[in-house]
């Protein structure tokens, strides 16, 4: 188990690494002035000399994203115009919130936490207990009913489902506020129900794509010699369906799940914007809409590093969940 | 297949999926609901003729004080099929009709890119060595961990502005070009690897050995042994990836980035009625039903056609 978690890291660190230097080639190897975008209005030429100096875009390409990359892990001294020394990790500075990226960022990424964290609870409660129950009898009403939920919910738009229950249950029946966020800390009961909406859009989503996922795994769990044994010894049905079968069936799910999870944690975009919660995929929509350079950086850089992260957390659980894969 | 006391008939496996296809009623429905929407994208002209209304005619004189259709349902009418926007007053029947085309040229050239790569390179690594296998895996890695929306957010505003200046018109033809470019960036990496695995695993059988050992060389190998079998995985994820790049293409001008005003999008429609939710809540419910009865349609009579080609993958 070491060994492997050793070797997928070490993978995982060098798949960060070519996406840090591509995301910087991106955007520092493009033909249009990268400090230009970044200086703020009243820019002159001797202050674009001090911005390119700081964040060491005088001299080779190659030196300016050491610079950036030494920042993330030890800190960095920025010069005085932005704000000083920034501490690690620092992901520069951003001259349209005049203030250093991390900042902006430690406030995006609980809005996105307190949206992804609770709906991903609830998509799978659903989806797995409505794959189960439409599984338990294939072509029963209880199954048509969840394929045809399923098969919804794989075509309808977020932003759609959003707008409908914004329509329904914010302004047509007044139940439930306009979505905003307010640190859980604070006030749990707001934090709720500000962000309720945000949850049922997306768990619904995803509900019907891991009802699909684990009404068939289940079914194809169930034609398993393994099944017909515990049957044979005599446990009683539901037995075998929630304990021998769901265990077999579940694990394809864990890897759906983990990465699912780490990608929205890099910023579920249509659903911050649909619902105007101001989380790291909002801040990123934000920071492409404004050229904010160092901004839409940061929030690649934090989006890939969830999902190459997802993938290794999968990987090792997938080892403890099923000792097939162990062996190998 | 044949019935017992019957003559044998000959029919080959495309006219047997053919027939399941022709015997399945949920097929058949969305089968004609898809070739109706295209029929509607590719007659979007002719349908403007007979209309006698354009999409980006406006009819602000049809609106109220405060730039509302007026009437029922946001001003659903004889002349106006489907209402008129707010603000601008343009003609909703029209502007979807158009949308179709915009929605569907775009998806189905992005399909067809990504599977046409996806192919290609799925081919070559399941024939080639370990090592370019390895080489293309770490590439498919790496793609997979770039956040696409977000990428696709910053190259398509980025590639404009480097072929257009800030205030020139962009032409709606360069704007489809950049989406499919960034959609074939992201996209042909599922089909490389399903291609990949099925080459894997048909290479090792005794029909390709037996070709091999009566002297064929790798062209014929390759085009006449295992292509064929490669028809039906490559149809299913054709047809199934048309809806993805349907929704992903609304998806990324809902957020303001690819087609641009005037070209008429759903996406950007959804976008722009949202504002319009508690005032005009026909305006977001026309434009965002008929992207779901679309991509459930094609979603649908994708499923068909898999099941239709091979019936043991079934609905599972």
């Amino acid at each position: 188990m070491t060994g492997f978690l050793l070797t997928r890291s070490a993978r995982a660190v060098l798949t960060l690494l070519v996406v840090s230097l591509a995301t910087y080639a991106m955007f520092f190897l493009l033909p249009q002035d990268p400090v230009s975008a970044m200086c703020p209005k009243n820019c002159n030429a001797e202050r674009l000399d001090r911005v390119r100096h700081d964040l060491d875009l005088d001299g080779p390409t190659i030196d300016g994203y050491l610079g950036y990359m030494t920042g993330i892990f030890v800190g960095r001294e920025l010069g005085s115009a932005q704000g000083g020394y920034c501490a690690a990790p620092c992901l520069g500075y951003s001259y349209v919130n005049n203030e250093p990226v991390s900042r902006t960022i430690g406030r995006a990424l609980p809005v996105t936490l307190s949206i992804v964290i609770p709906a991903a609870i609830l998509w799978l409660a659903f989806g797995l207990g409505l794959g189960m129950a439409s599984a338990w009898r294939p072509g029963s009403a209880l199954d048509r009913i969840a394929v045809g939920i399923g098969l919804a919910g794989a075509s309808l738009p977020l932003y759609f489902v959003g707008g409908l229950l914004l329509l329904i249950f914010t302004y047509r029946l007044g139940i439930v506020p306009v979505p905003h966020y307010t640190p859980l800390t604070q006030n749990p009961l707001d934090w709720a129900s500000g962000l309720v909406l945000a949850w049922l859009a997306l768990a619904f989503l995803f509900a019907a794509l891991y009802a699909r996922l684990s009404r068939s795994q289940m079914l194809e769990t169930m034609s398993e010699d393994f099944i017909r044994t515990a049957r044979a010894k005599g446990l009683r049905p539901r037995q075998v369906y929630g304990r021998h079968a769901l265990r077999a069936a579940i694990t394809p799910l864990i890897t759906v799940l983990g990465l699912d999870i780490g990608a929205a944690l890099g910023g579920t975009v249509i659903t911050e914007v649909t619902f105007g919660l101001r989380g790291m995929g909002r801040t990123a929509v934000d920071a492409v809409h404004t050229g904010d350079l160092p901004t839409i950086m940061a929030t690649v850089l934090i989006a890939a590093t969830f999902i190459v992260l997802a993938n290794v957390v999968v990987d090792a659980t997938y080892r403890l969940v099923d000792p097939r894969v162990r062996r190998q | 297949m044949s019935a017992r006391g019957q003559k044998a008939i000959r029919r080959s496996p495309g006219r047997l999926a053919w027939r399941r296809l022709r015997a399945d009623r949920t097929a058949m429905i969305t089968g004609g609901v898809t070739v109706a929407l295209i029929g509607v994208a590719l007659a979007a002209p002719l349908i403007e003729m007979r209309y006698g209304v354009g999409p980006s005619d406006q009819f602000q004189a049809e609106l109220d004080d405060f730039g509302m259709p007026v009437g029922p349902l946001g001003g659903i009418s004889g002349d106006h099929w489907l209402g008129l926007e707010p603000g601008l007053g343009r003609d909703i029947f029209i502007r979807l009709t158009f949308g179709l085309r915009t929605s569907l040229t775009i998806a189905i050239a992005a399909a067809v890119v990504t599977t046409a790569v996806g192919v290609v390179v799925g081919l070559l690594t399941g024939l080639l060595g370990r090592w370019t296998a390895g080489a293309v895996g770490a590439v498919i890695d790496f793609a997979l961990a770039m956040p696409f929306l977000i990428v696709a957010l910053t190259i398509v505003p980025t590639l404009t502005q480097r072929f257009y200046g800030p205030r020139d018109a962009v032409p709606p033809s360069f704007q489809v070009v950049s989406l499919v470019l960034v959609f074939a960036i992201f996209g042909w990496a599922g089909p490389a690897r399903l291609v990949r695995g099925q080459v894997l695993s048909i290479r090792e059988q005794e029909f390709v050995d037996a070709a091999r050992v009566s002297g064929a060389g790798p062209g014929h190998i390759l085009g006449r042994e295992i292509l064929p079998n490669l028809t039906a995985p490559i149809l299913v994820s054709f047809s199934l990836a048309l809806p993805a790049y349907i929704a992903a293409e609304a998806g990324l001008s809902f957020l303001g980035i690819g087609i641009v005003e005037p070209t008429p999008d759903f996406g950007r429609m959804i976008d722009r009625s949202l504002g319009y939710l508690q005032t005009d809540p026909a305006y977001v419910l026309i434009p965002g039903t008929l992207l779901f009865v679309m991509v459930l349609a094609f979603n649908m009579f994708g499923d068909a056609v898999r099941d239709a080609l091979d019936p043991r993958m079934g609905s599972r």
